[in-house]
């Protein structure tokens, strides 16, 4: 893109952008990996979106593989907990909160936005804590927000339930079906069917929990992570770091977005979370159940839990057929291999929820199609 | 009863075909669009034919949310959207219709301003709105102002422009940077305010056809790219000619707040909406003429040279790709389902 003044923010990201840089770090690469086979996995589904992009995957050596993980929230949101969110915008008079990626996925029989067409209030928001003031104008409603996300989502949803409670609403409260990343590593670590040489670890998640929580990486598994930023050379760079990791034998955890995260991570974000969730087991669409892997809100703050304060009849879990997004999520697969793929499952009739979301690996894959 | 619209507000009346009706369209109206046609006050306005025998027509409605947005309003869109649908085909733009139809309630100072910004875009644009309809609903039949227009130009002898038209090593143009008015209006909407100084493009590009037209005669086509931005232009022009285009990444002109929004809305810059943006298909041979009209024209100083038309693939299917910077290509597809519900 042109360059002009710099954005209002005031930092100028064109060099992150150079395409002589980015040209070099592409080669760099190449000469590393030679004729090796070298599988990576891109943890984040902002990665994802930002590959397809950018079309790494076209120019990348032959022998090099970026795999797609299970960091798209929404898809990694089992049915059952989808099934749920419809059971509570079913309640009279409620208004059901949530980022607007949530409302195309489907569930067992429906979604949220048929929901919505069909009269249940569902508002998109951009923030919890719009959610709040929504509350606060509708004091005779129930408001839920849907909680889904990761450590970057996490601290603004502790924030607002501690607004919540200071303000002393009655009507507010959080479905909270929020995952950690690290369980779900592991958990693709161990997998047998899937080998991982290095992961490109999430930038966003890493500005909240730092790098010491993805240590059992090499520790455990001698595998190597690079938390990355998300411009091109940004993850060039990651990718690059990675390859040579791979290629010396000298795993580690190391930070290519010292821009954007300390090694630290955010301790007061941290405390927000640990001061209203505790850790919960919870399943994932692809990976199943996974010991604590969850967040779940501590009982002290258990008023503003929607699981526990409603209690709503939930229809039986059916899981779409011939979808292989649980294969996708977790390297199995490249959405490409889905015999549904671009034909029963494109953005416009989804049947899985990777095809849903502006984060899903399917629907990147589709959309930039390279 | 003497309701006069020294009424502050719209009402029901002002739609009735009655007295109150007459004075809305004498003293609002008229006094704005003043056009001798408008001024015999008949059903419809009479013109003349003109001498090349072929007309270009095009009609579109506005509903944007919110009315007033930075860089223009309603009025400036709804003359802006349909002088360039007819301006496309090549049309010396002419005539305009405008039918209003507004909410009961809605502030009568409101609507006097849309109506001003109308007469002077239709001014600027050296078109006239010659016959016009209001119609009032009851309150929460509609939201504020909803105005369609309707225009007509002369076609010239000779002129022939079409999104089929497309031929491999044709070059693609666009008149200025991409995305400003959808931005500007994401910017305002309820929930997601956020702080830019991101203007709304809306512009009469009438002129700016005519000067590409005059210096680069060999023109296949014009469209504005509106709603589904860029993508759906050269997608709409890639599949009507059998053809595959190419933009290049770093050619396309994006004001840097722009993009910024963008990225933080998760849009893609290239599908977002224009209101006063032209993007031309020209033979190569005339590419260099046809920049130098762009950039000389009003609105058009930061055109540029994006991409270029190419045959079809191995596959034979009509398809557009961004090359980047480093040599990677994706594809660019229109955009699936709703980005933004009422922008024009």
């Amino acid at each position: 893109m042109v360059a002009g003044q710099p954005a209002r923010s005031g930092i100028d990201f064109s060099a992150f952008r150079d395409s002589k840089l980015a040209r070099e770090l592409i080669e760099r690469i190449r000469e590393l990996v030679g004729d090796r086979t070298i599988n990576l996995m891109e943890v984040c589904g902002t990665h994802t979106v930002s590959i397809g992009r950018y079309g790494f995957r076209s120019i990348m050596p032959a022998g090099l593989k970026l795999l797609s993980g299970p960091g798209c929230p929404v898809c990694v949101t089992a049915n059952r907990d989808i099934d749920h969110a419809i059971a509570l915008a079913n309640i009279d008079g409620a208004i059901i909160t949530t980022f607007g990626d949530m409302m195309r996925v489907p569930g067992s029989s429906t979604s949220l936005a048929a929901q919505k067409a069909a009269g249940c209030d569902i508002r998109i928001v951009y923030s919890p804590l719009d959610a709040l003031d929504i509350a606060e104008q509708n004091p005779n409603r129930p408001v839920i927000f849907m909680g889904v996300g990761f450590e970057t989502t996490t601290p603004t949803i502790a924030a607002a339930i501690l607004e919540a409670d200071a303000r002393g609403l009655q009507n507010f409260s959080v479905y909270c079906a929020h995952k950690t990343t690290p369980p779900a590593l592991r958990a693709i670590a161990n997998d047998p069917e899937t080998t991982i040489d290095g992961f490109i670890l999430p930038g966003h998640v890493a500005t909240i929990t730092g790098l010491a929580p993805f240590g059992f990486l090499v520790d455990e598994f001698e595998t190597p992570g690079v938390v990355t930023g998300f411009e091109p050379v940004d993850i060039l760079q990651g990718i690059c770091m990675l390859v040579q990791m791979v290629v010396e034998n000298k795993p580690a955890i190391d930070n290519a977005y010292r821009r954007g995260v300390n090694a630290d991570g955010n301790p007061v974000a941290r405390q927000l979370v640990e001061q209203v969730f505790e850790p919960c087991d919870t399943t994932w669409r692809g990976l199943g159940p996974i010991a604590a892997s969850g967040l779940a809100i501590r009982p002290e703050f258990s008023r503003f839990d929607a699981r526990t304060r409603f209690d709503v009849p939930i229809e039986p879990t059916v899981e779409p057929r011939g979808c292989r997004c649980g294969d996708v999520l977790r390297g199995a697969i490249t959405p490409s291999d889905c015999p549904l793929f671009g034909h029963a499952c494109t953005p416009e009739h989804p049947v899985g929820p990777c095809m849903v979301s502006s984060e899903g690996s399917c629907a990147a894959y589709f959309r930039y199609r390279n | 009863m003497s309701h006069s619209v020294t009424d502050s507000t719209v009402l029901l009346g002002h739609g009735s075909g009655g007295q109150m009706m007459k004075r809305i369209i004498d003293e609002v109206f008229l006094d704005a669009f003043g056009s001798p046609e408008l001024l015999e006050g008949n059903d419809a306005g009479v013109a003349a034919l003109p001498a090349s025998g072929r007309i270009a027509m095009s009609t579109d409605s506005f509903v944007v949310s919110p009315q007033f947005f930075p860089g223009g309003n309603i009025g400036r869109l709804a003359v802006c959207g349909t002088v360039n649908d007819v301006a496309t085909s090549g049309a010396n733009v002419r005539y305009l219709s405008c039918g209003f139809i507004l909410e009961e309630g809605y502030p009568m100072d409101k609507l006097r301003q849309i109506v001003q910004t109308m007469a002077e875009t239709a001014h600027e644009a050296g078109v006239a709105i010659i016959t016009g309809d209001t119609k009032v609903v009851e309150r929460g039949g509609a939201d504020g102002v909803y105005i369609n227009t309707a225009g007509v130009g002369e076609v010239p002898a000779g002129v022939a422009l079409s999104g089929a038209n497309c031929q491999p090593g044709d070059v693609i143009l666009v008149s200025g940077t991409l995305g400003d008015h959808g931005i500007a209006i994401m910017s305002q909407r309820e929930g997601l305010a956020f702080s830019s100084n991101i203007e709304s493009d809306a512009a009469p590009l009438n002129h700016l056809i005519a000067d590409v037209l005059a210096a680069a005669p060999d023109t296949r086509c014009f469209r504005d790219p509106t709603r589904g931005g860029l993508a759906s232009t050269l997608n709409e022009f890639a599949q009507a000619s059998g053809v595959a285009m190419e933009v290049d990444e770093d050619a396309v002109p994006v004001r840097p707040d722009v993009q910024a929004a963008c990225e933080m809305l998760g849009y893609d810059v290239l599908q977002v909406a224009n209101e006063g943006k032209m993007v031309a298909v020209v033979p190569a041979e005339q590419a260099d003429a046809a920049l130098a009209a762009m950039r000389t024209a009003r609105y058009g100083e930061n055109a540029a040279i994006i991409g270029r038309v190419l045959p079809l693939g191995s596959d034979a299917r009509p398809a557009v790709r961004v090359r980047t910077g480093w040599g990677s290509t994706r594809i660019l597809d229109m955009l699936v389902g709703e980005q933004l519900p009422r922008i024009c």
